[in-house]
């Protein structure tokens, strides 16, 4: 392992020294892949395994969970409020990320920190002041009442749970927004509109479809998080309108049922690898996200 | 070719609609979070907001409870194992993966990724079953093993950010100079890496402190992390402490992210 080792001139070298050391190259993979086989797919491979072979050989646990009559209820329930969480969070997000590429440079600073500051923040702090406000009594129940609303309590709803997923999930939108359209060529615009577009035009036929990468990465993240999200509808939603996440928890802290659970955890997974695969060919959500957080 | 009509085409700006619409979304994001600040300094013992009498009993309870500080320890801890490991893997495994050269690299990034795209409720119960088997729960090990895992992909992207702009000819420069492999990673591979490699570290940290999730299937009684002694503190029990110790995350947050802005804005004014 000498620094005399001959470059070998492998796959893709290049007159920058590529395919030096092609022996640390495989070393420097080793631990990662290791770490990764044994503490992650390992025990993901285990669960699903345990699903198809326990208590019997076959798709027992498949076959109940979708005649139980409830699994399917809870599954459309949790696919229904992740999709109106990141349509509802991309709504608000849009403009607030289309700002951020408009302002003068002092002005990106504080708006990203202002986008930075919750998403560092701790989720449980997050979560419990949204426990506060939805409460019984709590300001949200008072405000309304202010309104002339009487008796609207949000925590263990539905809707109090959408609620603050939104809340929680925004810093999550705004990022790989802002992402994408911080690249885009804002002269395209000018020369849509000398072109005698009008400015809604504009937006329309080349901004927005130019952005379309960000909204689809931002959209297909908060959707994906959102589907195996269990502390906001743990602490906020009730048992009668649980999430997945909360059935899956149950079965396996409360029964000990891995294989049951591990049956709902592999259909998540399908659904989340099928939203995952429609969007790839558009968007990269991680690495959009990434990429926004370090510029953050 | 005048464009008087487009107030808005200009360079820079942004209209008042707007405007309002940006000041309401920085509410939505910074308020709701506010409201643990008040309810720390209340004087009764429910989660009564806003509080009708004030004193400072929850930060009292929260410095004093063995509870508390033990998770506070446990998760510093953790963290820290948490981010040295995943920032050694996960940096060699980025540097590994800029210079493979297979058709394999494709499918090994996706196996970096894998972790943050698997709900986390699924990874939680797979990594419990396991453990439970191999006796891992409810131990140090444990918690940073699995926290590993799931900070892995924060480090190796920002590694891989890093490498994007990084010439690799220095390093060709240096071994040509005599210096061994060790000595061109440690004198020059090293350093230039350092901001993605610091920001690696710090986001796997956070990572770790912030996970609740897989926490809470491998939680005892002896060991529990701070993210599940809150989540208890609402779930089990009424215990306000949570407060004081929501503020105070708050407040560490705060600082820890303003801080460098101010440091920045410092030094460019002198």
């Amino acid at each position: 392992m000498s620094s005399s080792t001959v470059a070998t001139g492998t796959a893709g070298t290049a007159s920058t020294g590529r395919g030096r050391r092609p022996r640390m190259v495989n070393w420097t993979l080793l631990p990662a892949a290791a770490v990764l086989l044994v503490f992650f797919f390992y025990p993901l491979a285990t669960i699903v395994w345990r699903s198809i072979t326990e208590p019997a050989f076959g798709l027992d646990n498949y076959t109940v969970l979708f005649t139980d009559g409830v699994s399917v209820t809870v599954l459309l329930r949790t696919l229904r409020t992740a999709l109106i969480v990141a349509l509802v969070a991309l709504v608000i997000a849009y403009p607030y990320a289309y700002a951020m590429t408009r302002v003068s440079k002092r002005g990106r600073a504080l708006l990203t920190v202002l986008v930075l500051l919750p998403f560092w923040t701790s989720v449980m702090a997050r979560n419990f002041a949204w426990y506060l406000l939805e409460q019984r009594g709590g300001l949200i129940e008072r405000f309304l009442a202010a309104l002339g609303i009487d008796g609207v309590v949000l925590l263990g709803s539905v809707t109090g749970v959408t609620v603050a997923m939104v809340q929680v999930m925004l810093p999550f939108m705004v990022l790989p927004l802002y992402s994408g359209m911080s690249a885009i060529d804002r002269r395209l615009l000018d020369a849509a509109t000398s072109l005698g577009a009008s400015w809604r035009t504009a937006f329309a036929k080349v901004y927005f479809p130019l952005s379309l990468p960000g909204v689809v990465s931002g959209f297909s993240l908060v959707f994906i998080v959102t589907l195996g999200f269990f502390i906001t509808p743990a602490l906020l939603g009730t048992p009668q309108q649980s999430l997945v996440a909360q059935v899956i928890e149950t079965r396996v802290s409360d029964l000990l049922d891995f294989p049951g659970a591990g049956a709902f955890g592999a259909v998540l997974l399908v659904v989340t690898l099928l939203v995952l695969f429609a969007v790839s060919r558009i968007a990269r959500p991680t690495a959009a996200l990434n990429q926004a957080v370090d510029r953050g | 070719m005048a464009s008087a009509d487009r107030p808005r085409a200009g360079r820079q700006g942004i209209g008042w609609g707007l405007r309002i619409w940006v000041v309401l979304v920085a509410a939505l994001l910074l308020a709701p979070t506010l409201v643990v600040i008040p309810m720390s300094f209340s004087a009764s013992e429910t989660f009564e907001f806003p509080p009708r009498e004030w004193s400072l009993r929850w930060y009292e309870e929260f410095f004093s409870s063995h509870a508390w500080m033990s998770s506070v320890l446990n998760s510093l801890q953790i963290g820290l194992l948490t981010a040295v490991l995943a920032t050694a893997v996960g940096v060699a495994a980025a540097i590994g993966l800029d210079r493979t050269g297979f058709r394999g690299r494709e499918m090994l990034r996706s196996a970096a990724m894998a972790p943050m795209i698997v709900p986390g409720i699924v990874v939680a119960v797979a990594i419990y079953g396991t453990f439970l088997r191999w006796q891992l729960n409810g131990t140090l090990l444990g918690f940073v093993l699995a926290h590993t895992v799931l900070a892995l992909p924060f480090v190796v992207t920002s590694v891989a950010t890093s490498l994007a702009g990084y010439d690799r000819v220095v390093e060709t420069a240096a071994a040509s100079l005599g210096a061994s492999w060790w000595t061109t990673f440690r004198k020059v591979t090293l350093p230039l890496l350092a901001p993605g490699v610091a920001s690696g570290f710090v986001f796997a940290f956070v990572v770790s402190l912030d996970e609740v999730m897989i926490a809470l299937f491998l939680q005892t009684p002896d060991i529990r992390t701070l993210p599940v002694q809150m989540y208890n503190s609402i779930t089990l029990e009424i215990d306000p402490t949570i407060a004081a110790a929501s503020s105070l995350i708050v407040a560490i947050t705060t600082i820890a992210l303003l801080l460098p802005q101010l440091v920045r804005r410092r030094r460019s004014e002198s």
